[in-house]
């Protein structure tokens, strides 16, 4: 279709060149049919339609995503010394992928039961896993629990729940904006954006103490519209690893309530934080044992190791259980249209392991043993640095707690460290820790100290 | 509107709450409805109340910000078998959701799949992401299970295959990908169809419109009705056409038609988006039931087609299926494939992994798919069996001289019986057969055993139910 013949009706791409080139010129020209000519005309010599003329010519190749690119240039390194801490997935000492025990043992249960089957699960998905993700984040005796003022929905991990929850929040609350901490997950603003929410951010890492911002913090939120939703992340922030003591949680949750801040947490790390599940929910406890309402997004990928099987949930915590009804009855109105109804098989799993006391206390000490080893790769990587008199106060990687250290180091030295010793990690500095073990802590060490000390 | 007001209400309400009791007893208890046209931009937390109009409202205070929330409706699909469940007659029948029933009126797990899990637990294989556009193997297997392995589409590297969450997700992300490269364009979709397929399109803010599909007259395919709205449609518009089983009314074009529909297609420079739920479980055939896609993309066009295996695999609740769009160059399928991606991590990040291991483990393996296809004409043969005794029972005991063959020839798990809304309420009512208010009945939920009973109940609802 030659785009300057005019005797022709428009083509689908002269429609889609006019949909696009009514941003460039003015309203009159566009509306004629004159100016579709011009339109057509003048963009014609920069809008190739060679190649088949397909209908997606003006579809751009989408760069890859950050974090998981990370993964893909590794795959792509073939030198034996390349170290992945890019993504947050837990490595064992051997750098290997981990499968819980207690994992398998529910898998196994479940392929030995011969009255399961694979049916369609209800939109909200596996009703006991609700229950038993609900009791584990709130607490068994939680009032909110007893009350029946919390309606928990089965999602994609922790992504899906923050999803459905923000398309939630776009259509049924009032207040369309959401504040997420500077800085946060790469994915925080585009799962909010294209849920329907403004994003706009608060202070909350000051590169200069590599600690909390929480002066800024509160000035932010205290300036935030009233009723804004306010993301916080429940414990081992991502990427920085640095939170609020309780003492701070305390302040940021009565400023909160002050100002009718509706809090939408994200928890991904309960238990693999600090190793101790209670201690990782008291941020979230302390929120609902006011009375208040919030938002929680439950991930069992990493303290499950659950990660590609994508199970989550996502909890609304009302004022009154009609509330949560009615709550419950339109979140369903979002997923049927996204997904129809959640995956069974990692659900089934959680559900098992949360049920049997016996797979619950082997679920503890499997948790607990991840998370310490991570606290030791913090010391060791920590020492290392100080053992090599590498310049800087480094005391920052013992000080932020969970997956991720904010190493402090800028893109260049990010930069150098893939290139010249197949370092893998994002560029704002951060590193998993759980991609690290004893093995790879000198190699690691050897880069920062020879990013650290060139001259910039 | 009136939740905003609650809500700005509720927000000065509340602030109350946390003032100190003897406060509260000041009579700040009573609220003034708040003006709505001012900006809750306050920094004093209780903030100014104004009387809008007239109207003022005492709200109690501690409101829920949610308040204003209304009960949603059920899903009419899946509402059917709620209250399926909540029937106490024995007599009941679920003919409401379109899950595969042996005759035993069982949920089925194929053979193939239980092995397919053991072997993937005997292994020992891990649980890592997958990257955001699935699994590869899967991704290969899938394509070619649609298109063909030796389709030149799939030789030419012209598909981009992303896996999605089953049929749903998969039609999801190309609404997305519409809404985002193809703003203003409409979606076609049958009159009637899934009755979900709107809700996709709505949710993802994609326009659409219908196409005259089915013809309550002859129970069967308003064919001309189809090709005229399909013509009249603009150009470049995507026309949503299920590959094989139509559902909900089990009427299919034939190949003549489909040839048909594919010209006028091309000659509006329309967009092909096929759904396929069924390939496989219509006619027993993996092959036949992609005819159609099959044909389209013979023509050189480009297209569109979400799959799923919920139904040919049994794997209903693993949520796997795939979106595949045939462009015209290699190139053009990575950059789509690169932005299917970019709408699918905001969404879930990346796909399941275990629905996916299940199928490529299947079609990987020679001995495994050919069980697989064995087990796919069994379930597909026991429908034709059940259609064959609907229709002898129903002509048995209905003395009218209606012709009921459109049963026969329909295709797939569903048949239209062209009930009306009220006649498919007495059919839940009196007779306790539990269906979709569209005149839907779904003949996997059927067996040998219960057709005439269903033939006695479609009888009387046809003829005295008015």
């Amino acid at each position: 279709m030659n785009p300057r013949d005019s005797s022709l009706s428009p083509s689908p791409s002269d429609r889609r060149l006019s949909a696009l080139a009514r941003h460039l010129i003015s309203p009159s020209e566009a509306g004629s049919r004159g100016g579709a000519d011009v339109i057509s005309r003048s963009l014609a010599s920069s809008y190739s339609l060679a190649g088949g003329d397909s209908v997606f010519s003006h579809v751009s190749r989408a760069p890859e995503d950050p974090i998981l690119g990370v993964t893909v240039a590794f795959n792509k390194d073939p030198s034996p010394v390349k170290l992945n801490l890019g993504v947050g997935a837990y490595r064992t000492e051997e750098g290997k992928p981990l499968v819980l025990n207690v994992v398998r043992w529910a898998e196994q249960q479940l392929i030995n039961d011969r009255t399961r089957v694979k049916e369609y699960l209800p939109i909200v998905g596996l009703a006991e896993f609700n229950k038993l993700s609900a009791k584990l984040i709130f607490g068994a005796d939680s009032p909110a629990i007893l009350e029946n003022r919390v309606t928990t929905v089965q999602c994609l991990s922790g992504t899906g729940s923050l999803r459905v929850g923000g398309e939630f929040l776009a259509r049924h609350y009032h207040q369309h904006t959401i504040y997420i901490p500077k800085p946060t997950w790469g994915n925080h603003p585009k799962v909010f954006t294209l849920a329907g929410l403004s994003v706009k951010y608060y202070r909350y890492y000051d590169p200069a103490t590599r600690g909390l911002d929480f002066q800024g913090l509160l000035e932010d939120l205290g300036s935030a519209p009233l009723g804004a939703v306010v993301l916080l992340h429940a414990c081992a922030h991502n990427p920085t690893g640095v939170d609020p003591t309780l003492q701070q949680w305390e302040q940021i949750r009565q400023l909160m309530r002050s100002r009718k801040l509706l809090p939408f947490f994200d928890s991904a790390y309960q238990g693999f934080a600090s190793g101790s599940l209670d201690a990782d929910a008291q941020s979230i406890r302390s929120f609902v044992a006011d009375g208040g309402e919030c938002l929680v997004a439950q991930s069992y990928a990493k303290n499950m190791g659950l990660y590609g099987e994508r199970v989550g949930a996502l909890s609304v915590v009302c004022r009154t259980a009609d509330v949560a009804g009615r709550v419950e009855s339109q979140l369903k109105l979002v997923i049927r249209p996204m997904y129809s109804n959640p995956p069974i098989h990692g659900a089934s799993i959680v559900a098992a392991i949360l049920r049997d006391r016996e797979m619950y206390n082997e679920w503890t000490i499997e948790l607990k043993a991840m998370a310490d080893r991570i606290i030791s790769m913090r010391h060791q990587l920590f020492d290392a640095l100080r053992g090599r008199g590498t310049p800087g106060d480094w005391s920052h990687i013992i000080k932020q707690i969970g997956m991720f250290t904010f190493t402090g180091l800028n893109s260049q030295q990010v930069a150098f460290m893939t290139k010249e010793y197949h370092i893998y990690m994002t560029s704002d500095g951060r590193i998993s820790m759980a991609g690290l073990s004893s093995r790879t802590v000198p190699h690691l060490v050897d880069a920062i100290h020879a990013a650290v000390a060139r001259a910039v | 509107m009136a939740s905003a007001m609650l809500s700005f209400a509720s927000a000065a309400a509340s602030a109350s709450a946390s003032l100190p009791v003897h406060e509260n007893l000041k009579g700040k208890t009573k609220i003034g409805s708040v003006n709505f046209g001012s900006s809750v931009q306050e920094r004093n937390p209780f903030g100014k109340t104004k009387h809008f109009g007239r109207v003022s409202m005492t709200v109690a205070v501690n409101v829920s910000r949610f308040e204003g929330i209304t009960m949603a409706p059920p899903d009419p699909i899946l509402g059917v078998s709620e209250a399926f469940k909540a029937d106490t007659d024995e007599k009941k029948l679920n003919l409401g959701v379109g899950a595969y029933r042996t005759e035993e009126l069982q949920p089925y797990v194929l053979k193939v799949v239980k092995k397919a899990e053991n072997l993937m637990l005997e292994r020992g294989e891990n649980k890592e992401y997958l990257p955001i556009e699935g699994l590869a193997a899967f991704n290969k297997a899938t394509a070619e299970l649609l298109f063909g392995a030796e389709n030149p589409v799939i030789k030419q590297q012209r598909v981009a295959t992303v896996q999605g969450l089953s049929g749903t997700g998969s039609l999801r992300l190309a609404a997305a990908l519409i809404e985002r490269y193809f703003p203003g364009a409409k979606v076609l979709i049958s009159s009637p169809t899934w009755g979900n397929h709107k809700n996709i399109f709505n949710d993802a803010r994609v326009q659409w419109s219908e196409y005259r599909y089915y013809d309550p007259k002859t129970v069967g395919l308003d064919f001309d009705g189809m090709i005229a709205d399909i013509k009249a449609a603009p150009e470049g518009s995507f026309i949503l056409l299920h590959g094989c089983a139509h559902n909900p009314t089990g009427i299919d074009p034939t190949p003549e038609q489909w040839e048909k529909i594919a010209d006028v297609i091309q000659e509006k420079n329309h967009i092909p988006f096929f759904d396929v739920a069924y390939q496989g479980f219509a006619s027993g055939s993996l092959d036949a039931d992609a005819a159609s896609v099959r044909l389209l993309s013979a023509r050189g066009m480009e297209l569109l087609v979400a799959q799923s295996y919920s139904k040919n695999l049994g794997l209903y609740a693993e949520r796997i299926g795939a979106i595949n769009v045939v462009c015209s160059s290699a190139d053009a399928a990575t950059r789509v494939k690169s932005q299917l991606k970019r709408l699918a991590r905001p969404m879930y990040s990346n796909p399941p992994v275990h629905g996916a291991k299940i199928v490529a483990n299947i079609v990987g393996d020679p001995a495994l798919f050919n069980e697989w296809k064995a087990e796919m004409e069994m379930m597909a043969g026991r429908i034709k069996n059940v259609r064959q005794k609907l229709y002898d029972s129903l002509s048995a005991k209905d003395k009218s001289g209606k012709d009921w063959s459109f049963i026969l020839k329909q295709i797939g798990m569903f048949s239209f019986t062209g009930l009306s809304k009220t006649q498919s309420d007495n059919m839940t009512n009196k007779w306790h057969v539990y269906m979709t208010k569209d005149g839907r009945i779904s003949l996997a939920g059927l067996n040998l055993a219960k057709c005439e009973y269903l033939a006695d109940a479609i009888v009387d609802s046809y003829h005295n139910v008015s």
